[in-house]
């Protein structure tokens, strides 16, 4: 049985439908990123996911249980931690403060912890105190991971972590990858910037106008069909 | 110049009972930007429960103090779970409208119960007692609890609202509440308690009124007003503004009464004009809105 699941989820805007019947499978200790262009359904999948669109119960699958109807803060106790697109640190928060929000409705026993997350970013130990408003982009997203990691989540999900950032601020940000997957966790990654999802997943799954339009081994896959999946042929 | 240093002073532990009335408002407004037009009416209600438990019970009014805050907590919890959590959203209004039938509903209902007379909370003994400042300068001994209260309360808003996780989770409900979901907060459950703590701090702000002077129903718009001067005063959000606020208020009045008995209410409406004239955003406004 796969931790996570989809099964023909849908998302809709309105009425406008993002997602038309998407599934995929996320094995315990997986790293598989979802690539895809713009307003393929990236981010609505991990959304629906998250439980911040409503969905059906019988859509996502966690560890045998539907989880596909529940709210966000369920989904969470559950396991599933999201670091949301555009970071959203909370601005009121010291980043110490922000990194121990992250475990307010969960706080399970594991690998991750304040002196765990500052040594995975030794960048945040001096920074400790200041306003995550006062942090440069690719700080701020070291403290968005950093945040959902302290719950000790079953699965990850990273929603565009590269957005925005500076190539060698990206290059730090996606070597802790490897460390959080020995971590024990799963990890599920939105990306655009296709060359660093691919060096670091497991599987990946092409979106293209809210379906699949590829899945695989990167080792499988040529840049022909990623490019037909990516763009349609 | 006793007379004007004594004005002050009794201005100043007035205003501890205009921080108590607003420090409730405050909260509420900084966790949930809802403007509670029912809150005068909660401080009544209040010092009802007060006088009901104390009356009924036979014991000292901070003993039935002490009864009515479970009471305004679970009041406060339900109103917010059941009623106003529902009128949150990105429109402004509804929670106007409904606070504002809230506040007609509870002033006609406690008319119906206990009809229009004046009331009085009695503190016994307390009510009387003075302790001398040197000079001709005496303070009572029920003012300087009510402003050592209010700077208590303020203190203990602080150290929940900053050092404790709840105070970070209320903080972050603030900021931003889809994202404060994520993190495994309920903020249905978090405005509630929010909603309860407040009531807590009215039912303190009730005692002081109560034995202060008498109240009746329809008291409660008024307490509004000034709960509300010193909230904008002190700046939207900020406790500590909001104890300044009060003092400015009870500051201006007693000054104003000293002058002319008359003045006393107009003196603290001008207070308010003027910093809103020379400060829009209050003394303290938070940095991040």
């Amino acid at each position: 049985m796969a931790l996570l699941e989809t099964r023909a989820l849908t998302a809709f805007y309105g009425d406008f439908q993002a997602l038309f019947g998407i599934d995929t499978r996320l094995e315990a200790g997986e790293t598989v990123a979802i690539i895809g262009a713009n307003a393929a359904g990236k981010s609505t999948y991990l959304k629906a996911i998250a439980g911040l669109a409503v969905g059906e119960a019988e859509s996502v699958w966690l560890d045998g249980e539907a989880i596909g109807a529940l709210p966000p803060a369920a989904i969470m106790r559950r396991g599933i931690a999201l670091v949301p697109e555009g970071r959203r640190l909370f601005p009121s928060l010291t980043v110490a403060e922000n990194l121990m929000i992250g475990r307010y409705g969960r706080a399970a026993p594991g690998p991750w912890s304040l002196d765990a997350v500052y040594a995975l970013f030794p960048k945040l130990t001096a920074m400790r105190h200041r306003p995550s408003t006062t942090l440069s982009g690719g700080e701020q997203q070291m403290v968005a991971i950093g945040r959902a990691l302290m719950s000790n989540p079953r699965v990850l999900l990273c929603d565009e972590i590269s957005l925005g950032l500076a190539p060698i601020v990206i290059r730090d940000i996606y070597a802790a990858l490897p460390r959080i997957k020995d971590g024990g966790t799963s990890v599920i990654l939105v990306e655009q910037d296709i060359v660093q999802a691919l060096k670091v997943a497991d599987r990946v799954y092409c979106f293209q106008e809210g379906r699949v339009s590829l899945s695989g081994a990167p080792a499988g896959l040529t840049r022909d069909q990623i490019h037909a999946a990516y763009f349609g042929a | 110049m006793t007379g004007w240093i004594d004005t002050i002073i009794q201005g100043v532990l007035l205003g501890g009972l205009y921080a108590l009335f607003a420090a409730g408002l405050s909260l509420i407004f900084g966790i949930m930007r809802l403007v509670n037009l029912g809150h005068g009416d909660l401080i009544v209600l209040a010092a009802f429960v007060i006088l009901v438990l104390t009356k009924g019970l036979g014991v000292n009014v901070f003993v039935g103090l002490a009864l009515a805050v479970p009471i305004m907590f679970a009041l406060g919890y339900a109103l917010q779970r059941f009623v106003l959590n529902r009128t949150l959203g990105r429109d402004i209004l509804p929670p106007l409208l409904v606070t504002f039938g809230l506040s007609i509903i509870i002033e006609n209902a406690l008319l119906e119960v206990f009809s229009a007379d004046s009331q009085r909370l009695d503190a016994g003994p307390l009510e009387t007692a003075s302790v001398a400042l040197g000079g001709d300068i005496a303070v009572g001994v029920m003012p300087l609890l009510t402003l050592v209260s209010a700077v208590a309360v303020i203190l203990a808003l602080n150290f929940l609202f900053y050092a404790t996780p709840l105070g970070r989770a209320f903080r972050a409900t603030s900021d931003d509440p889809p994202t404060a979901e994520l993190m495994g907060i309920d903020n249905r459950h978090i405005f509630s308690v929010a909603m309860g703590i407040a009531l807590v701090v009215t039912a303190i702000a009730a005692l002081y009124l109560g034995v202060r002077a008498n109240f009746d129903p329809t008291i409660g718009p008024a307490r509004l007003i000034y709960a509300f001067e010193a909230v904008i005063i002190g700046g939207l959000g900020s406790l500590w503004g909001t104890l300044a606020g009060g003092i400015i208020i009870g500051v201006a009045q007693t000054v104003g009464a000293h002058i002319n008995p008359e003045w006393q209410i107009l003196a603290g409406h001008v207070a308010f004009l003027i910093v809103l004239v020379l400060r829009p955003r209050g003394l303290f406004p938070r940095a991040v809105d």
